[in-house]
């Protein structure tokens, strides 16, 4: 009895001390003073710069790691060829890697002598390298989500769409993508997420320019350590945390409610 | 011919999965692909589907070959083990899939997916998920869907191997009921050797990627070419050199000339049949299967003694 209420505090203290107290300050030292201060924080046109940055490149990174998550997964399941395990362990590399040292690395590949150095467009300290460091280290999340899925839902369901006729793009589109589509779906998420939130690696591509190589996490750290502008980054804080926030909630209120019903059993 | 497989070979990396096989189906017929796990009739069945490939041989369908033609073109149905339902879709939607695929007009679809929806009587479920019906239910309307684009040839792979005994013997009835109805050539794969003798017109035995014979099944059980076949289709008693069938052991309370001398070891009751369990004075085991009066007329009891004749047997030469 003991043991199990030692259990049920100890982890909800843990969860509120490492999780829920530094959050929660975070909102409440934001809107100690009402709305104003933070509606006049977020509007400054550097920060709104900011977050125009880290949505423009969000979106560009987000559908193009979701295709490739997608064709990478059904590579990795649906053809069994030995390069696939390289691939496979390869996928993982953005999550063993310190993002510093993805953003060095890409230093090392566009920067001067690099291989890459010399494109006819500028990559290093612009939008190119801001979106290069983001999808590296977004890359995993659909990837890891849609393989175990493609696994368990076997291929019984696509090969009897085959033998009824249908070509394998038609299989693909009715059969596969709406089996694994909450898996897709919670990659996504996972992969906004971690773009919307990336700082060490853009933070070494990007040049931090305010106003123009500047993305909202970067915002925050300068207005924080720089500018002393304490308001401002809390405010940029709760931004951040309330576009992840909505990304989560949309997803809930879009599943239909008959896939419910329909997952069960079987 | 509906199906014809011609030398079919087919490896697994070392394991030998169809050995210079060839089979021939007729229009129309009801046959079954009858062996042991691992010999080779699924495999048999996914190449006529052309979802598997064959190492060597050819595969003609409908009189046109289909060896290295794609799954969707062969116009074939196939009703898989574990059924393949698409979660995602109602019942309805999953026996209109085939004609959708065809952008059928809607008013046929509709049309057609309602009749088969009664023939293979789930009308009134369509609006359901293939989760939320019974193994039989979903079994059906696997059938269903495999049917509804007017498949040339249906083949299904062991139809009923996930159903319990009861909802097995109703859906093998019915199956028959519903191909005399239907009229598509039908290939069926199964372990089960009752169930390849009650329903279908032809038999095709098979053994280590091999066939062992291919006959109707009255005489497949009558006059098996070999061993293997023999005991694989029913049970059987070796007795020396001969193999002699549980109901052509004829138990005698007397000596004659020909009868050996046995001891009942356990006597089982099953309804109408009675079966003993005889060990022989040169401890061989061997079983009589008898009606029950029969068996009562003898007035049997275990321990006793008695005196066995085989009334049929048959000898192969290995």
């Amino acid at each position: 009895m003991i043991g199990r209420y030692l259990l049920r505090f100890g982890a909800l203290g843990y969860l509120g001390v490492v999780l829920l107290a530094p959050v929660a300050l975070i909102f409440w030292r934001t809107f100690e003073h009402g709305w104003h201060p933070f509606w006049a924080a977020i509007s400054n046109p550097d920060a709104v710069h900011a977050l125009k940055l880290t949505l423009e490149v969000t979106l560009i990174a987000v559908p193009l790691n979701t295709v490739f998550g997608i064709l990478c997964g059904l590579a990795i399941v649906r053809h069994r060829l030995p390069a696939m395990g390289l691939v496979n362990a390869l996928v993982d590399l953005p999550l063993a890697l310190s993002p510093v040292v993805v953003g060095l690395a890409l230093i090392l590949v566009y920067g001067p002598g690099g291989w890459l150095h010399g494109l006819p467009f500028k990559v290093l300290f612009s939008f190119p390298a801001i979106l290069l460091a983001t999808m590296f280290v977004s890359l995993p999340f659909v990837v890891r989500e849609v393989v175990p899925v493609l696994r368990e839902i076997g291929t019984d369901q696509e090969e009897a769409a085959a033998t009824l006729g249908a070509s394998s793009f038609a299989t693909f589109r009715r059969i596969t993508l709406p089996a694994i589509r909450w898996a897709v779906a919670y990659g996504v998420v996972l992969t906004m997420a971690r773009s919307l939130g990336e700082f060490g690696a853009v933070s070494v591509v990007s040049g931090n320019v305010v106003g123009h190589t500047q993305t909202l996490t970067l915002y925050v750290q300068d207005a924080y350590a720089n500018q002393f502008n304490e308001t401002g980054a809390y405010s940029a804080s709760v931004l951040l945390a309330l576009l992840a926030i909505a990304t989560l909630l949309l997803m809930t209120m879009f599943r239909p409610k008959e896939e419910t019903r329909g997952d069960r059993g079987a | 011919m509906a199906i014809e497989a011609r030398n079919v070979s087919k490896r697994f990396g070392d394991f030998v999965a169809l050995d210079d096989v060839s089979v021939e189906v007729e229009s129309g017929s009801l046959t079954a692909l009858l062996g042991p796990s691992g010999s080779g009739k699924s495999t048999l069945l996914r190449v006529i589907a052309g979802l598997e490939q064959p190492d060597t041989g050819a595969v003609f369908i409908s009189g046109k070959e289909a060896t290295v033609l794609a799954p969707q073109k062969r116009g074939v149905g196939f009703v898989f083990q574990h059924y393949a339902p698409f979660k995602h879709m109602t019942v309805w939607e999953n026996v209109a899939f085939g004609l959708k695929i065809r952008r059928r007009p809607k008013a046929e679809i509709r049309a057609r997916v309602d009749q088969l929806l009664d023939l293979v009587q789930l009308a009134g479920l369509g609006k359901r998920y293939p989760a939320q019906l019974s193994g039989g239910q979903r079994q059906r309307m696997a059938l269903a869907r495999a049917l509804a684009p007017e498949p040339e040839v249906l083949l299904l792979d062991e139809p009923f191997g996930a159903l319990d005994a009861r909802v097995r013997a109703e859906l093998r009835e019915w199956l028959r009921r519903l191909h005399d109805e239907v009229h598509v050539t039908t290939v069926f794969v199964t372990h089960d050797q009752e169930e390849a003798l009650e329903l279908a017109d032809r038999i095709v035995v098979m053994n280590r990627g091999r066939v062992e014979q291919i006959a109707p099944p009255r005489e497949l059980y009558d006059h098996p070419e070999n061993a293997f076949v023999m005991s694989f289709v029913g049970p059987v008693n070796r007795l020396g050199d001969a193999w002699v069938r549980p109901h052509d052991v004829e138990l005698r309370l007397e000596p004659n000339g020909s009868t050996q001398e046995a001891q009942i070891e356990r006597i089982v009751r099953l309804g109408f049949e009675t079966r003993v369990e005889l060990v022989r004075d040169d401890g061989e085991r061997l079983s009589a299967q008898l009606s029950r009066d029969e068996a009562d007329e003898l007035e049997l009891e275990p321990g006793q003694i008695v005196y066995v004749r085989a009334t049929r047997q048959r000898t192969f030469s290995a």
